[in-house]
Parts: C-alpha cells; structure tokens; sequence
C-alpha cells in the first residue's frame, strides 16, 4: 500500500488538495483511503465519502495534535490494509508551525497558501523544509509578482522540494500532483520507521492540567522569554 | 568550487562567493557566523537547542544548504532558457471526438481563446502549463521548441511557463509600490534592481489611467492601477514566456498598450475571453467548444476592417458608463 502524509496550516487547503487529486487518482481504479487528523471537529470526513473514498477521523481533543498523530499512525496503516486499499493518505495540521508528521522514506507533502503572507515559508519549520513536496494553493486570487516571491521564499526554506501550484477550486495542478503520488512508496507497516524530525516537547504542570499563573505553579520542561 | 566539497570550505569565502548564502542561515535563525569555520564543522557542534528550534539536525542543514546553493545557481542562470514556440498537438473532445490540429505558436504572438463558460477554455490552459504528453483527460500533447520537453520541468519553478493575469487577482502583500518591486527584483536575484523598478513604475503609469508614485501603498491601487502594475511587472520581471490573459476589464488601463508591451518583452500572449475588441486582438482565435480546440479563425483583412468599429462602440459604453457615475441620465443623446 502506498502511503503519502499530507500536512499543513489549518485553512491551507489540504483538504481540496487531496480531493482534487484523487479525482485524478479514482480514474486509475485505484482504491484510496484517508485518516484525517484534527483536534476539535472536522467536516471533511464528509466531503470524502461523497467522492468514495474510505475516510477514517481521529481527533485529538485536549491532546497535542501531532503526538496525537504519531501514536495512531500505525493503527491507520493496518486499517488501511485490512481495507486492501493501494493508497492511504493522512491529512494532518501542523497546528503550531514546528511540528512536522513526516516519516522518512515516506512521501511528505506540505500546503501552504499564497494568502497567509510572504515571510510563512520562513515562519514553518520542519513540516516544510523537510517536505518532497511543497503544494502551494490560493494563487488564482493574488498577482503573479505576489506568487512568484512566495514560491521562491518556499523554495529558500525547503530547496529540495517539488513545489507545485495547485488551485483547490478548479483543480489546476492537482494532475501533476497525482502523478507523484503514484511513485509513493509502498508499505506494509510503518513500524520501527522515524520521523523526519522529532516534535516540540512540552512536559510541564500545564500538559497535566495545571490553570494557575505563576511561576510557583510551572514545573518540567519549561523555557523562558529573555525579556 | 565542486558542490560537493561546499561543505567543507571555510563559510567566509562561502557567503563572498554566494552573497545570497546569508539568506538561508538568517531563515533558520542563525545570524552569528565564523567565517573562519566549514559548513561542515559549524553543523556538527552548532547549539542543539538552536538547531532544534530551528527544525533541522546538523545532517539537514548541510543536505539543505547545498540544495539551496544548487536551486539559486539555477535560478540565476535560468534567464538564458529561452522558449521561441510551443505547438500543441490536439487530443479529443470531452466526447472523444478527435481534435486533429497541430498548432505552433510563437513568441510575439497573440492568440485569443473564446468560447462559452465552462466549454474549456481553462483546460487547454492548464495542458500548456503543465506540458501535457498525452497523460491529461484532454490527451493532447505540448512540445517546446517543437520538441517533447524535459519532464523535470513540469516540477521546476524556475522554468514555470506560464505567468498569469486575471481579474480576480488582487494585491494582498502590505507594501509601498517600491518595495513591493524590489522584493520581486531580489526574487529574481537580477542585479540592477534600482533600474527595473524605475522601468516598471513608468510603464504601469503609462497604462493606467491615474498616476501613481512609487510610494503608495499596493493596497490603495485603484483596480486599473493595480492591473497596469500587475501587467508592467509581469512584462519586465517575471521569467515565464508564456503569459496568459483572463479577461481583463476594459476601465482605467490601455489594454492596447498592455498588449504591445508584453510582446515587446517576448512574450507569447494568450488571452481568455468574452469580450470583442479583446477577442480581436489576436492574430489568431482558438474557439473551444465541448472541452475541444473546434476551430482555428485566423484574424483575416476584413475583420481588421471592423476593429475600428468595435472599438468605438466600446468607447461608447465606457463614455456612457463614466456619464452615469457622474449622475448623468440616459437620454435620447446617447443613440447619437
């Protein structure tokens, strides 16, 4: 089974990403499955199913989001191969910025849009400097000069990335973006494999419940502004 | 320098030989560097809280840093990659009708599309930008230069064909006109910045209809304003040759002149859309029907005949149009 991670700031347009390009993908009868990951409620399961595409939701709730992710990957492999399908897709957010679901040796896409301002692809650490390929979406609505500065400043953060230019509305792009996903590795589990990069940590008395401010208060990892 | 011993060079001499190496440390967070340590030595004991905030381990930043070195030399140089033609082979219709045309078209060229909404006007545009070869739902097939191009194109932002204009594409970056073109200038990595910045903002007031100076703000741009800028930058700063034209309004900008502009440039000119006199602009007209090229008119000596006409009654609707703004009414005149 091929496995591709999809990631990305909330709004970016994954979910269209991904649905535009399983159009493409249906038309070879592949059989496709996405586990979308978010943290309070999610609609798109929806969108999935009125495509035909076997979806699955986890969400996190008052858990971090990508450890969330990490700890129910692997649940996600065998649903999809119990379901025998020849592709799963995870679509995750990169809530914060920094943390970044990517598995080594597995195909790692990061959406980005051209509205969320020039200095973004300076502001996301991992989860696009270690992507293969950067999707960028919204450019039908911003100048050509505005799309040009964005792709190079996403092309400085993660030079060894495809970057292709998808429109969520029409589908422009998304073709070509199907035909990478075709060359995704195969897998049969993802067990023993590592992230690209590891996540923020954050242990401190504010992880287990803690509400009180105050330096009395915080115990564990904890890191302070130089003021 | 060999690419591969980059790592191990003392950074002072890298960052004087790759002035734009500074770039990709500062956008990591890094901005003190001994110049007189290597890449190399530099990642292995660089502060791991830093390299962990920074979301990269001593292995990808070199990996990193040397993609990047390799992806800006490319860039610099990808100016020389000159495209004179592209030639589209026909596929079939949404029905399976076969379009049967071989159609080159050439740099200096201006060929408009027409067609009803939804006919598949915007597919064709898509083949070319993604240099179709048989493998889209259309099976037609783009060749450059009359041959089938390197498919690491397709992926390349350097080589993106296409650059695109429409009426829907606003400003949205928060700049004055100067620093807006200089940033794009930077992009570019050009060298005479200062240059085509002054070059832009005198052709862009050269096609709107309202001046404007290079300090205003890309915001406050009226719409034609911002479409004569739009078109000024693309002509003189963006790299693609190909530039694709979605229907723009014919208020506060010499279409005319944006036209003659972009091919004084080089640049093949397609343009999408509804409206006669722009229709009329092109040496040629691809009409679209069914998701299929169904016919090829080229501009003949009898419609040149007619574009003077055109052209007025337009004149007409745009004088009716500024005399209704004005709180005019509509009266018996305007049939003179």
């Amino acid at each position: 089974m091929k496995i591709v991670t999809v990631s990305g700031p909330p709004s970016s347009g994954k979910t269209s990403v991904i649905i535009k390009t399983i159009e493409y993908l249906k038309k070879d009868q592949l059989e496709i499955g996405v586990v979308k990951f978010d943290s309070l409620s999610t609609y798109d399961d929806e969108m999935y199913k009125k495509l035909g595409v076997k979806v699955k939701v986890g969400l996190s709730g008052n858990l971090c989001p990508d450890h969330y992710y990490m700890t129910n990957i692997e649940d996600s492999v065998k649903w999809g191969i119990s379901e025998k399908l020849d592709m799963l897709i995870s679509e995750s957010a990169g809530l914060c910025n920094r943390c970044s679901p990517h598995i080594r040796d597995v195909l790692a896409i990061c959406v980005i849009d051209n509205l969320s301002g020039i200095n973004t692809p300076k502001k996301i650490g991992p989860m696009l400097r270690l992507a293969d390929i950067v999707v960028i979406t919204k450019g039908d609505i911003v100048s050509q000069a505005e799309r040009e500065v964005f792709a190079f400043r996403a092309k400085q953060s993660s030079p060894r990335a495809s970057i292709i230019f998808i429109n969520g509305i029409t589908g422009q792009g998304a073709y070509d973006l199907s035909l990478r996903l075709k060359e995704a590795n195969d897998y049969e589990s993802v067990i023993d494999k590592k992230l690209r990069f590891s996540m923020p940590a954050a242990v401190c008395s504010y992880c287990t419940g803690e509400i009180r401010i105050g330096e009395k208060y915080q115990t564990g990892n904890i890191k302070k502004i130089k003021l | 320098m060999a690419k591969e011993d980059l790592a191990s060079f003392k950074l002072g001499e890298l960052l004087a030989q790759y002035d734009y190496a500074r770039d990709f440390f500062i956008s990591i967070g890094i901005n003190d560097i001994d110049s007189n340590r290597s890449l190399k030595d530099f990642a292995g004991d660089i502060n791991q809280e830093l390299l962990e905030d920074a979301g990269l381990n001593g292995e990808q930043l070199i990996t990193n840093f040397l993609a990047f070195i390799d992806k800006m030399e490319t860039l610099k140089k990808s100016s020389c990659n000159i495209v004179e033609s592209i030639t589209i082979i026909g596929g079939n219709d949404k029905f399976g009708q076969e379009e049967n045309i071989k159609l080159e078209l050439k740099v200096g060229e201006v060929i408009s599309i027409v067609g009803p909404t939804g006919s598949g006007k915007s597919r064709l545009l898509a083949d070319i930008e993604c240099l179709a070869q048989r493998d889209t739902p259309t099976n037609r097939q783009i060749l450059l230069n009359g041959e089938i191009p390197d498919m690491n194109r397709r992926f390349s932002i350097e080589n993106k064909l296409v650059a695109q204009l429409s009426q829907n594409m606003n400003f949205v970056m928060d700049l004055s006109v100067n620093d807006f073109i200089k940033l794009h200038a930077e992009s570019r990595m050009i060298d005479h910045v200062e240059k085509v910045v002054q070059e832009i903002v005198k052709c862009a007031n050269e096609l709107a209809g309202e001046k404007f100076t290079r300090d205003t703000p890309l915001t406050q741009l009226s719409g034609g304003q911002s479409r004569a800028l739009m078109i000024a930058d693309t002509a003189l700063l963006s790299l693609s040759p190909i530039v694709l034209i979605d229907e723009i309004e014919n208020a506060g900008i010499d279409r005319k002149k944006a036209i003659e502009l972009l091919l004084k440039e080089e640049k093949l000119v397609l343009i999408s859309t509804h409206d006669p006199v722009l229709a009329l602009m092109g040496d040629k007209r691809l009409v679209i029907k069914n998701g299929g090229i169904h016919k090829i008119i080229v501009l003949s000596e009898q419609e040149k005949q007619y574009i003077d006409v055109l052209e007025k009654i337009d004149k007409k609707m745009l004088q009716i149009r500024s005399h209704l703004r004005n709180g005019g009414v509509i009266d018996e005149s305007i049939t003179r």
